[in-house]
C-alpha cells in the first residue's frame, strides 16, 4: 500500500511537471512560432516599442524557452525577482508568475479564487450525488413505472439544458420573482447565513446538470448489477431486499460512479466556467475566461496548473477509494 | 405493445408537464414587476440628454456603480479606457478639466487645480499656470507644481508603466530624449526640461512647436499630479493617492472598489465636482444580462462602462422603464474604410461605387437600429466636434433616406472600368458580432451591383498587428475594413488626425487604414493645430472633413448611440460629449 502510494505520488509529480512544460510551451513558445511576440500581450493600447522592450527585459522573454521554464520552476519553489533596471518586482514563493495586467502576483489570486470554486463544487457534489444516485436507484428498482419515466425525463432535460439557461431561469424565478434566495455576494467569513443563501441557486443549477447524468448512470449500472448472479444468490439465501440492494448491489454500482465523480470533481476544481459566469462568482473558471480574453498569460498558466493538480489528485484519491469500496481491488 | 404505448404516452405527458412548468417560469422571469423600485420615477426618457435629470444638491448615500469590465488601470498615467477617465476625477484632478455641463457644453475647458486657464505666450509655445492655494492630497499636504510635473513625467516611463496616452510626451519631447523619472539622474527626479516649476505654485510648459489642443491633453488623467514619495511605480494603479474629493478605501481588480470622502479635501477649491454621495462603490460582475436586470431591479445606479443595455433586456427596458433611459451619442463613428493600396480601390470611382451601393438603412439596422445603433452618418466628423456638420451629405445618403443609389453605383463602376463588378474582401473583427452583421449587410448590398465580397473575420484582439499593418492589409487583399473610432479628446485633431493624416501611417498599430496621404489635408491639420482659437480651428476642420469625403475612402455607417440606464434615485445625471456620452460621474448624487 505504502509503496503503491509513493509510486503514485511520484508519478503525479512527474505528470504535473510535464503538464507545466507543455502549458508553458503553449503560452511562451507557440506565439513565437506563429510570429507573435508574447511581450505584445502584456502592453496596453499603446504598443510603444519602449514598453514592449521593458516587458521583454522584465520577464526574460529573450531567454531560450528551457531557461525560461527553469526560472519558472525555480520560482515555484524559491520565489522570483522580475527586474528591468531600477524597476524591480518581487514575487514570493510559490511564484506562479506575475500578472502584468493587474500588477498582482498570481499565487495570492489563485488562493483568493480557489475557495469560491471549491465551495461551489463541493456543495454541488453533495447535492448531485445524493439526488442523482437516489433517483437512479429508485428508477432502476421501479423500472418502467411513471416514477421511472418522469425521473428520467427530468434527467434528460437536466443533461440537455445548458447552465446559462437553467441558471438565468432559477435567478428569474427564485431570486427576482419569489425573492427566496439572494445572489452569491457575501463570503463565508463575512456572513455565513447570507453566503449559504446566496450559494443555493448556483449549487442547485450546477447539481441539476450533473445529477441528471448521475441518475442515468446509476440507473443503467444498477439494472446491470441487479441481473448479476450474486444478486440472485443473495436473494436465494433469503437476504432482505434492503440488504441485497444497500449492501451488495450498491457497492458494485458505486465503482463506475466513483470513477466519473473523480474526473468530474477534478475538472470542476478548475472552475465551473458557465456556472461561475452566470452567477458572477469570482472563482477559477470565470477568472480563467477573463484572463484568456485579456491574454493574461501568467494567470492562465496558474489556473491551468492548479486545475491539472486537482484532476490528477482526484484520480489518485479515486484509485485509493476503489480498494475501500470494491473488495476485488487490491492496491499493490 | 399496449403497455409500451401507455408508457410512451405517460412519458409524453410527463415531459409536457415539465416543459410547461419551465415555460411558466420563463414567462414570470421575462416580465418585470411593475412596482419595481427601478420603475418608480425615472425622470423621463432622455431627461439626461442636453439637460440635467433630477437636479439636486443633497449630499449623502452610497452611489452604486456596476460593470462587467474593470479599468485597464486606475493609475492616472496608465488608464486609457474612456470610463476610467470619467471615474478617475473622483480621486484625481488636473490643472484644467471639462466643464460640468450636459452635451456639447461639456467639451469646454475650465480651470481645476489652476486658478485660470493657461496664459499662452511666445506664439503658442509657452503655457503658464498658477495653482490654487487650497488644493491638497489625502494626507493634507498641498498639491504642488512639482507634484504635477512629476506625475506628467511618469508618462515618459513607458518601460515601467505602459498603456496610457502619450500625447503630452509627443508634444513636449517629440524625440523622446527624457528617460522618465525612474531613470532620471537629477536628484529630485524632475529632469524634464520642457516643464519648469519656478515655485510650488507656478508651472510652465515649453512646447517646441505650438499645438492648439495642448490644454485638451492637460485635461486628461495622464496630466494628474503624483506625489513622489507615494509613487509605487507599476503598482500605483492598485491604490492611487488621492487629491480629489474621494479616496480609495479598497480595490480588488475585476471584483470591487470602494471610495469614501477624502477628509482633507477642500471643497471650496473645486468648482467642478459636486461630490454628493458619502460613499461610492463599484461592483464588477461577469454576466452582462444579469447586470442589466439588477440595474432595472434598482440594485445598482449606473453601468460604469456605459456600453448600453444589452439586447436581452433592451425590449423590456424600453417598454416598462423608458423614463429611466437616455439614448445619447457616444461620439464614435462606425464605418467601412477602403485601403487605396488594394486594387481596384486605388481607383476613386470603384470606391465611390461601394459608397453608393451600400444600404445604409440595413447597416443601421445591423448596428441595432436608430436607438441602439445610432443615426445614419453622412460624413466622417462626429457631431460633438467643432467643425462637424450633420447636414453635409456629399453622397446624398440622407436625401435618399439611407437607401442604396444603384444607378450612381453602376455609373461609378463603369467609370472605374469594372462595369460588371469585381471581387474583394471585407475584413471584420471576429469578437464584435454587431460588426460582423454590418459586414454581411454590406456584402449583400454590394452583390446588387456585381461586387462579390468575401467576409474575412480576423482575430479582433490582434487587430493592431493585422489591419494595423499596411503590409498585412495588402497581402491579404483587404479591400474593405469595418471599424469604429472615437476621439481621445474632442477636437478635429483628436478624432481625425490618426485616421486621415498621411504622416500618421504606421507600420504597426496604424489607424489610417485607407493610407490617405493628401498634402492639402495634412496642411489643413497643421493650420488648425497652430490655431489657439477653437472656433477658427473648427472652420479649418470643416474644410478638412469635406476633403476627406471627396477622397471617397470612408463609408460612414452611423453616429454611434447607446441606451444607458439611469436609476430612479440618481440625481444630477446628464450625458457629456467630453466623456463619450457617459454621465458626468463627478456630478452624480443619490439623494433627491
Amino acid at each position: 500500500m505504502l509503496a503503491y502510494l509513493i509510486r503514485r505520488i511520484f508519478a503525479v509529480l512527474v505528470m504535473l511537471l510535464v503538464i507545466t512544460l507543455v502549458t508553458f510551451g503553449i503560452f511562451f513558445l507557440f506565439p513565437k512560432l506563429i510570429g507573435t511576440d508574447p511581450a505584445l500581450y502584456f502592453v496596453g493600447k499603446q504598443s510603444d516599442p519602449i514598453a514592449i522592450e521593458g516587458i521583454r527585459q522584465k520577464m526574460g522573454l529573450d531567454d531560450p524557452i528551457l531557461v525560461q521554464f527553469g526560472k519558472f520552476v525555480v520560482g515555484l519553489v524559491a520565489g522570483r525577482t522580475y527586474a528591468n533596471g531600477p524597476d524591480v518586482t518581487q514575487c514570493a514563493a510559490p511564484c506562479f508568475g506575475y500578472s502584468f495586467k493587474t500588477e498582482q502576483e498570481v499565487w495570492p489570486l489563485l488562493l483568493d479564487w480557489l475557495p469560491v470554486t471549491l465551495s461551489l463544487a463541493l456543495g454541488a457534489v453533495v447535492l448531485w450525488v445524493a439526488g442523482g444516485v437516489a433517483t437512479g436507484v429508485v428508477s432502476a428498482l421501479k423500472r418502467g413505472t411513471v416514477l421511472d419515466r418522469s425521473a428520467m425525463g427530468v434527467a434528460l432535460a437536466g443533461v440537455s439544458l445548458p447552465i446559462y439557461f437553467t441558471g438565468m431561469l432559477v435567478i428569474a424565478l427564485f431570486s427576482d420573482q419569489l425573492g427566496w434566495f439572494g445572489r452569491p455576494e457575501a463570503t463565508f467569513a463575512e456572513d455565513p447565513a447570507k453566503w449559504f443563501n446566496g450559494m443555493i441557486l448556483p449549487w442547485v443549477s450546477l447539481a441539476f446538470l450533473y445529477a441528471a447524468m448521475y441518475a442515468r448512470l446509476t440507473r443503467a449500472t444498477m439494472l446491470e448489477v441487479l441481473n448479476e448472479d450474486y444478486i440472485r444468490t443473495a436473494r436465494a439465501k433469503g437476504l432482505t431486499e434492503p440488504v441485497v440492494i444497500g449492501k451488495h448491489a450498491m457497492r458494485s454500482t458505486m465503482t463506475p460512479i466513483l470513477t466519473v465523480l473523480g474526473l468530474d470533481l477534478g475538472a470542476l476544481m478548475g472552475g465551473a466556467v458557465l456556472t461561475e459566469y452566470t452567477f458572477s462568482l469570482h472563482g477559477l473558471g470565470y477568472s480563467a475566461v477573463r484572463a484568456i480574453s485579456e491574454h493574461d498569460l501568467p494567470v492562465i498558466l496558474g489556473i491551468t496548473l492548479i486545475s491539472a493538480f486537482f484532476v490528477v489528485a482526484a484520480n489518485l484519491i479515486v484509485d485509493l477509494l476503489y480498494a475501500v469500496i470494491d473488495p476485488r481491488v487490491r492496491l499493490s | 405493445m399496449t403497455t409500451h404505448r401507455t408508457s410512451k404516452r405517460r412519458l409524453a405527458a410527463g415531459t409536457a408537464v415539465v416543459l410547461a412548468a419551465m415555460l411558466t417560469a420563463t414567462a414570470c422571469g421575462g416580465a418585470d414587476k411593475k412596482d419595481d423600485k427601478g420603475a418608480a420615477s425615472g425622470g423621463g426618457f432622455n431627461a439626461g440628454i442636453e439637460k440635467v435629470a433630477n437636479a439636486s444638491d443633497k449630499k449623502g448615500g452610497e452611489l452604486k456603480f456596476v460593470g462587467t469590465q474593470d479599468a485597464d488601470s486606475w493609475d492616472p498615467q496608465r488608464g486609457y479606457y474612456g470610463f476610467m477617465w470619467d471615474f478617475s476625477r473622483y480621486y484625481t484632478r488636473q490643472l484644467i478639466s471639462f466643464k460640468p455641463a450636459p452635451g456639447k457644453d461639456s467639451t469646454e475647458l475650465v480651470p481645476d487645480l489652476a486658478t485660470a486657464k493657461a496664459e499662452i505666450s511666445d506664439g503658442g509655445k509657452t503655457y503658464k499656470y498658477t495653482l490654487k492655494d487650497n488644493v491638497t492630497w489625502e494626507d493634507g499636504s498641498p498639491v504642488t507644481a512639482q507634484d504635477i510635473k512629476y506625475g506628467i513625467e511618469r508618462t515618459w516611463a513607458q518601460d515601467v508603466i505602459s498603456g496610457g496616452p502619450v500625447y503630452i510626451q509627443q508634444v513636449l519631447d517629440p524625440k523622446a530624449e527624457y528617460p522618465g523619472p525612474y531613470k532620471d539622474t537629477a536628484p529630485d527626479k524632475l529632469g524634464l526640461k520642457a516643464i519648469e516649476t519656478p515655485d510650488a505654485k507656478t508651472i510652465i510648459f515649453k512646447l517646441p512647436t505650438p499645438n492648439g489642443d495642448f490644454e485638451q491633453m492637460l485635461a486628461m488623467p495622464a496630466a494628474s499630479p503624483v506625489k513622489q514619495d507615494k509613487d509605487t511605480a507599476a503598482k500605483y494603479g492598485l491604490k492611487p493617492f488621492s487629491n480629489g474629493p474621494y479616496k480609495i478605501d479598497s480595490y480588488e481588480p475585476n471584483k470591487s472598489m470602494k471610495l469614501s470622502r477624502n477628509e482633507n479635501f477642500k471643497a471650496d477649491s473645486d468648482t467642478i465636482r459636486k461630490a454628493l454621495p458619502d460613499t461610492i462603490s463599484v461592483t464588477f460582475m461577469a454576466n452582462a444580462d444579469d447586470m442589466d436586470k439588477r440595474l432595472m431591479n434598482g440594485e445598482f445606479d449606473v453601468d460604469i462602462n456605459a456600453t448600453g443595455i444589452g439586447q436581452a433586456a433592451r425590449a423590456t427596458a424600453l417598454k416598462d422603464h423608458k423614463g429611466n433611459l437616455d439614448n445619447g451619442q457616444t461620439g464614435f463613428i462606425r464605418y467601412a474604410v477602403m485601403p487605396q493600396t488594394v486594387a481596384p480601390f486605388d481607383n476613386i470611382e470603384c470606391r465611390k461605387a461601394v459608397i453608393y451601393a451600400a444600404d445604409k438603412k440595413s447597416l443601421q439596422t445591423a448596428r441595432g437600429g436608430p436607438q441602439a445603433g445610432g443615426d445614419i452618418a453622412p460624413n466622417m466628423l462626429p457631431l460633438g466636434i467643432k467643425g462637424s456638420d450633420a447636414k453635409y451629405d456629399p453622397y446624398e445618403v440622407l436625401k435618399n433616406d439611407g437607401k442604396p443609389n444603384l444607378d450612381k453605383a453602376k455609373e461609378a463602376l463603369k467609370a472605374c472600368g469594372k462595369e460588371s463588378g469585381f471581387k474583394t474582401t471585407i475584413a471584420v473583427r471576429n469578437n464584435k458580432p454587431v460588426e460582423v452583421a454590418t459586414a454581411v449587410s454590406l456584402q449583400n448590398a454590394l452583390k446588387q451591383v456585381g461586387i462579390e465580397a468575401d467576409v474575412d473575420q480576423f482575430d479582433g484582439a490582434q487587430h493592431s498587428g493585422i489591419i494595423g499593418s499596411p503590409k498585412v492589409v495588402k497581402e491579404k487583399g483587404y479591400g474593405i475594413i469595418i471599424m469604429g473610432w472615437g476621439a481621445d479628446f474632442p477636437t478635429g485633431q483628436g478624432f481625425s488626425q490618426p485616421l486621415v493624416d498621411g504622416r500618421f501611417i504606421l507600420q504597426s498599430g496604424n489607424n489610417n487604414y485607407s493610407e490617405l496621404n493628401d498634402p492639402a489635408i495634412n496642411t489643413l491639420f497643421d493650420q488648425a493645430i497652430a490655431e489657439t482659437d477653437p472656433a477658427k480651428a473648427g472652420d479649418i476642420y470643416k474644410q478638412m472633413n469635406q476633403k476627406v469625403s471627396e477622397a471617397a475612402v470612408y463609408l460612414p455607417f452611423v453616429y454611434d448611440k447607446t441606451i444607458t440606464w439611469r436609476s430612479s434615485r440618481l440625481t444630477n445625471a446628464y450625458t457629456t460629449d467630453a466623456y463619450n456620452g457617459r454621465y458626468d460621474y463627478a456630478s452624480l448624487g443619490v439623494v433627491k
